[in-house]
């Protein structure tokens, strides 16, 4: 579709994004108890979301696969993960500099929320070894669905446990007792979470547009000296490649 | 009272908001990389196109 083609996404999330920060250090009021360091919240909370919901969006994918067979959905689930995976190191660099500057210590070891986006981070991490570690494309692909639907499964079920955990120190804002988020702050959550989400979704698309490039070129250089290689292609299914940066 | 002064907080809130332009920047960096690489490829494509045409 042209309205979502990479020109478009990347200009639509130049321009929330910027909106959105600007509506983070100029509009929103500073939080009551945390002062000027709470604006580190309307980066990493829309990391961690963008993050996790792109873990589940790649077991939506991953399902699709395993269901038709379309390697097109195998490469969808591979690039989600692959961006969150990125979101996720954002996450973890940005909440250790909040938590650095709220509580005196880069981490806490204690704390569930913190533990919890730790261990799904690195149960992700897992995927690439687990995938490259087949040499068969499509029993590489299947393993990688399968791995790709039980942990995307993980991620709610996590999710649910940690809000129904005590927190120790990591601050709950969406339900507080004392009522949440003023609406300036809501206001500018919103719009930093979907400047994040275009984001996710822009590096999404970009990825699915290199990797099909990249297997284009091999198909065409195979067809005009089928002697050689074929060059760098892509690692994930190289059948992918035409369909996957057009859906 | 905010639990930092606004000078030792904002060094901090800088320091998240650069991680975050660091990594698009070098996300950037990378798919230009990338993008220098196709173009390689397709020069060398073409030109293989062209001998053929010639041979």
């Amino acid at each position: 579709m042209r309205l979502l083609s990479p020109r478009n996404l990347a200009v639509a999330t130049v321009f929330v994004l910027v909106a959105g920060f600007a509506l983070v250090f100029f509009y929103a009021p500073n939080d009551a108890d945390q002062g000027f360091m709470q604006k580190i919240f309307y980066l990493h909370v829309p990391l961690a979301v963008c993050a996790l919901v792109g873990f589940m969006v790649a077991a939506v994918h991953a399902i699709r696969f395993l269901r038709s067979g379309d390697p097109v959905h195998d490469a969808r689930a591979y690039v989600s993960i692959h961006m969150s995976v990125i979101f996720g190191v954002a996450v973890l660099i940005t909440g250790s500099i909040w938590a650095k500057a709220a509580w005196g210590k880069w981490w806490v070891w204690d704390e569930p929320t913190l533990v919890s986006f730790l261990i799904v981070f690195l149960l992700y991490a897992t995927y690439y070894p687990l995938r490259f570690a087949i040499e068969d494309r499509d029993q590489q692909a299947r393993y990688a669905s399968v791995f790709a639907i039980t942990a995307g499964a993980f991620v709610p079920l996590n999710f649910m446990a940690v809000r129904m955990a005590e927190s120790l120190v990591h601050p709950r804002t969406f339900a507080t007792a004392e009522g949440g988020m003023p609406g300036k702050m809501w206001l500018a959550f919103l719009v930093s979470l979907a400047g994040m989400a275009l984001l996710w979704v822009t590096l999404v698309r970009f990825e699915l547009v290199a990797k099909s490039s990249r297997a284009r070129i091999s198909r065409l250089r195979r067809a005009l000296d089928p002697e050689s290689s074929g060059g760098r292609a892509s690692r994930i299914a190289p059948s992918v490649a035409g369909e996957a940066g057009t859906g | 009272m905010p639990a930092l002064p606004l000078d030792e907080a904002g060094k901090y809130v800088a320091a998240a908001y650069l991680v975050f332009l660091a990594l698009v920047l070098l996300y950037v960096a990378i798919m230009a990389a990338r993008l220098a690489r196709v173009d390689r490829d397709l020069e060398e494509l073409a030109n293989l196109a062209e001998e053929r045409a010639d041979g």
